[in-house]
C-alpha cells in the first residue's frame, strides 16, 4: 500500500489538532495526575503530527516546511476528520473521544508499518507504543466512569450519543472497515455496563477539507502569530 | 529540652531530618507551610504559561512549552508528597490553597501578554527560582532536598530555553525586539520581588537560618540574581528597566533602584492583577473535577469488593 499526500497529511492533521485539543486540558485536569496524563498524550500527538508534517514537507518540496503546513494552511486545507476537531466538553467526552480515536489510529497504524515508504512505516511503528499506550488509559477511563457513579455513567452515555456519528467518518476512505473498529469498542463497552449508542450518522467530508465550525476558531488562535507577524523566526 | 537539643545538634552536623524523628512543632508547620506554599506556585504557575501552548508560534516551540507545564505538575506532585510526610493530605492543601488560607507565589498574578513573555518567564521567572531553589537541594529536610534535587535539574532546562526564546526575539524583526523589551520591562520588577520582603521586614527568617531550612537571605539571593541577569542582558541587547543598575566597583555588586513594595504587599494581599482569575481557574479545575474522582473511586471501591469475593 501506498499512501498519497492528502492521506499523509490527513493524518499529520488528525494527530495535531487533536494534540491541540488534549492540550487545552493542561492546567485544568480533574486531579494532578491525570493533568499530566493528557498533556503527555496531547505531546505524543503532537510529536507524531511533525514526523508526519515533515515527512510531507520534503515529499511537497517547494519551500514546505512543518511549521507552513500547521501555520499557513486554512480550514479548507486541512483534512483531518471532524471527531478530533469537536470541542473537549468534559472529562467524559474527551477520554472517550481518545478511546475512539486511539482504536482507530491502531488499526491505521498497524497497515502503515507495511507501507512501501519506509519512513511512513518507521513513523508507525514509533507511534504504535504511544497509541498502545493511550488505548489502556482511555479504556481505563471508560470502565471507570461507565461503571462508576450514576452521575458518571449519564456523562458517559450523553458522550457515546455526541461522538458516535462522527466515527462514521472513520471508515470512509476505505482504510479501516467499522465491522474491525467495532470489535475493538464492544468488549470494554460490554465491561463498562454501557449501551452502544444509535445515534444517526452526519454527512461527513472533513478529510475533503468541509469542515465544522469550531476548525476555523482552533486555526485562528493556534495561527495567530504567525499570521500576525509573518516571514518571522521563533 | 532534650529531644530539641538532639535535633539542632544533627543540624548543626548537617545530618538531614527525616519523617520519623522529632521535630519542633514550628518545624513542622514552617515546613509545611512553605512545601505547600511551594507546589501551589508550580500548579498556579502552570496558567500564565498554559495561557499560550494553543497559541505558541511553531510546532517545535508548542511541544516544549507543552512539557515544561507538564514537567510544573510533576513539580506540584513531588512537592505536595514531600509535604505528606510531615502529616498533611494533599487535599487538605488543595483546600487551603482554595479559600485563599495557603499563598503561593505571587509573580503568576500578573498576565501573560505576549509571546515574549514565554521567554522572559523563563529567563527570569524560572531564575529567580533557581536562585532560590538550588540551596534548597542541601536544606534540613530529607523529603524537601530529595525533591528539590529533581525540581532543580528540570528549573535549569526551562530557564535556557526561556533565554532561547528571547535570544531569538533578539535577533529577529523590530515588532519582535519590541515585543521582547516589553515583556521585560513587565515581568524585571516582580521577578525581583520573588525573593521575599527585605531582610529586615521578614517574619520567618530567622528561626528559618537556625534550622538550616534556608541557607541565604533573601537581600543575599536578590543582590545574586540582579548581578546575573544585568550581564545576561547585554548579551540578548535589551536593557532592564532600572535607571539606577549600576555596576559598583568598592562592592563588587550592581546598585538597583528601590523596589515598590507597596506593589509587593498589594498583589500578596489579593489585589494583583490576575489573583482572583488563577484563583477561579484553580476552584473551577477542582470542582468541574470532582465527579470524575468520585467516579474513580466509586470504581476502584468496586473492583476492591470483586476481588475480595473472587480470592474469599
Amino acid at each position: 500500500m501506498h499512501l498519497n499526500i492528502n492521506n499523509l497529511l490527513s493524518l499529520a492533521d488528525d494527530a495535531l489538532i487533536l494534540g491541540h485539543r488534549n492540550s487545552e486540558w493542561c492546567g485544568h485536569g480533574p486531579v494532578l495526575e491525570q493533568d499530566i496524563a493528557i498533556s503527555n498524550i496531547a505531546l505524543d500527538y503532537i510529536g507524531l503530527a511533525r514526523n508526519l508534517y515533515q515527512h510531507a514537507a520534503t515529499l511537497i518540496n517547494a519551500g514546505a516546511t512543518e511549521d507552513t503546513l500547521a501555520y499557513l494552511r486554512d480550514v479548507i486545507d486541512f483534512k483531518n476528520h471532524l471527531i478530533v476537531e469537536l470541542p473537549n466538553g468534559d472529562w467524559a467526552q474527551t477520554i472517550l473521544r481518545i478511546f475512539f480515536f486511539s482504536q482507530y489510529q491502531r488499526l491505521r497504524y498497524q497497515q502503515l508499518l507495511l507501507d512501501t515508504d519506509k519512513q511512513i512505516a518507521a513513523i508507525a511503528e514509533k507511534s504504535l507504543k504511544e497509541i498502545t499506550y493511550h488505548i489502556r488509559w482511555s479504556t481505563d477511563w471508560v470502565l471507570r466512569l461507565g461503571d462508576g457513579t450514576a452521575e458518571s455513567k449519564a456523562r458517559m452515555i450523553k458522550a457515546a450519543d455526541y461522538l458516535w456519528p462522527y466515527t462514521e467518518e472513520l471508515f470512509v476512505d476505505g482504510f479501516i472497515t467499522k465491522r474491525e473498529w467495532l470489535a475493538t469498542i464492544e468488549p470494554v463497552f460490554l465491561e463498562a455496563t454501557l449501551a452502544l449508542p444509535s445515534t444517526k450518522q452526519l454527512l461527513q467530508k472533513g478529510i475533503e477539507g468541509e469542515h465544522t465550525e469550531h476548525l476555523g476558531y482552533i486555526l485562528a488562535e493556534m495561527q495567530y502569530l504567525q499570521r500576525a507577524y509573518p516571514n518571522s523566526e521563533w | 529540652m532534650e529531644l530539641e537539643q538532639i535535633f539542632q545538634d544533627k543540624i548543626d552536623k548537617e545530618i538531614r531530618i527525616e519523617p520519623k524523628d522529632w521535630m519542633p512543632e514550628k518545624y513542622r508547620q514552617t515546613l509545611i507551610r512553605q512545601i505547600s506554599q511551594h507546589a501551589h506556585s508550580e500548579i498556579v504557575g502552570m496558567l500564565p504559561e498554559g495561557n499560550w501552548i494553543t497559541r505558541a508560534p511553531s510546532l517545535r516551540r508548542k511541544a516544549i512549552l507543552l512539557a515544561k507545564v507538564q514537567d510544573e505538575a510533576g513539580h506540584g506532585l513531588y512537592l505536595y508528597s514531600a509535604a505528606e510526610t510531615l502529616g498533611i493530605s494533599r487535599d487538605e492543601m488543595t483546600a487551603q490553597l482554595l479559600s485563599g488560607k495557603a499563598k503561593y507565589s505571587s509573580i503568576f498574578n500578573y498576565p501573560t501578554l505576549s509571546w515574549a513573555d514565554m521567554g522572559v518567564i523563563g529567563w527570569l521567572v524560572d531564575g529567580a527560582a533557581i536562585m532560590n531553589q538550588v540551596p534548597l537541594c542541601r536544606t534540613s529536610y530529607g523529603p524537601y532536598a530529595r525533591a528539590m534535587v529533581r525540581v532543580c535539574k528540570e528549573e535549569s532546562f526551562h530557564q535556557r530555553q526561556g533565554f532561547e526564546i528571547l535570544l531569538t526575539l533578539s535577533k529577529g524583526t523590530d515588532a519582535q525586539r519590541k515585543m521582547a523589551q516589553d515583556a521585560i520591562n513587565r515581568w524585571w520588577w516582580p521577578s525581583i520581588m520573588m525573593f521575599g520582603p527585605k531582610d529586615d521586614e521578614s517574619p520567618n527568617s530567622v528561626l528559618s537560618m537556625k534550622w538550616k531550612i534556608k541557607r541565604f537571605s533573601n537581600d543575599e539571593l536578590r543582590q545574586k540574581f540582579i548581578d546575573v541577569c544585568a550581564e545576561q542582558v547585554k548579551v540578548l541587547g535589551f536593557t532592564l528597566p532600572d535607571p539606577d543598575l549600576k555596576w559598583n566597583e568598592e562592592r563588587g555588586h550592581y546598585d538597583f533602584g528601590t523596589i515598590n513594595w507597596d506593589e509587593f504587599w498589594q498583589v500578596i494581599q489579593g489585589n494583583g492583577p490576575c489573583n482572583k482569575e488563577r484563583l477561579d481557574a484553580r476552584k473551577k479545575a477542582w470542582e468541574e473535577g470532582a465527579w470524575v474522582r468520585e467516579a474513580a473511586t466509586a470504581y476502584a471501591e468496586k473492583k476492591r469488593v470483586k476481588n475480595t469475593l473472587r480470592v474469599a
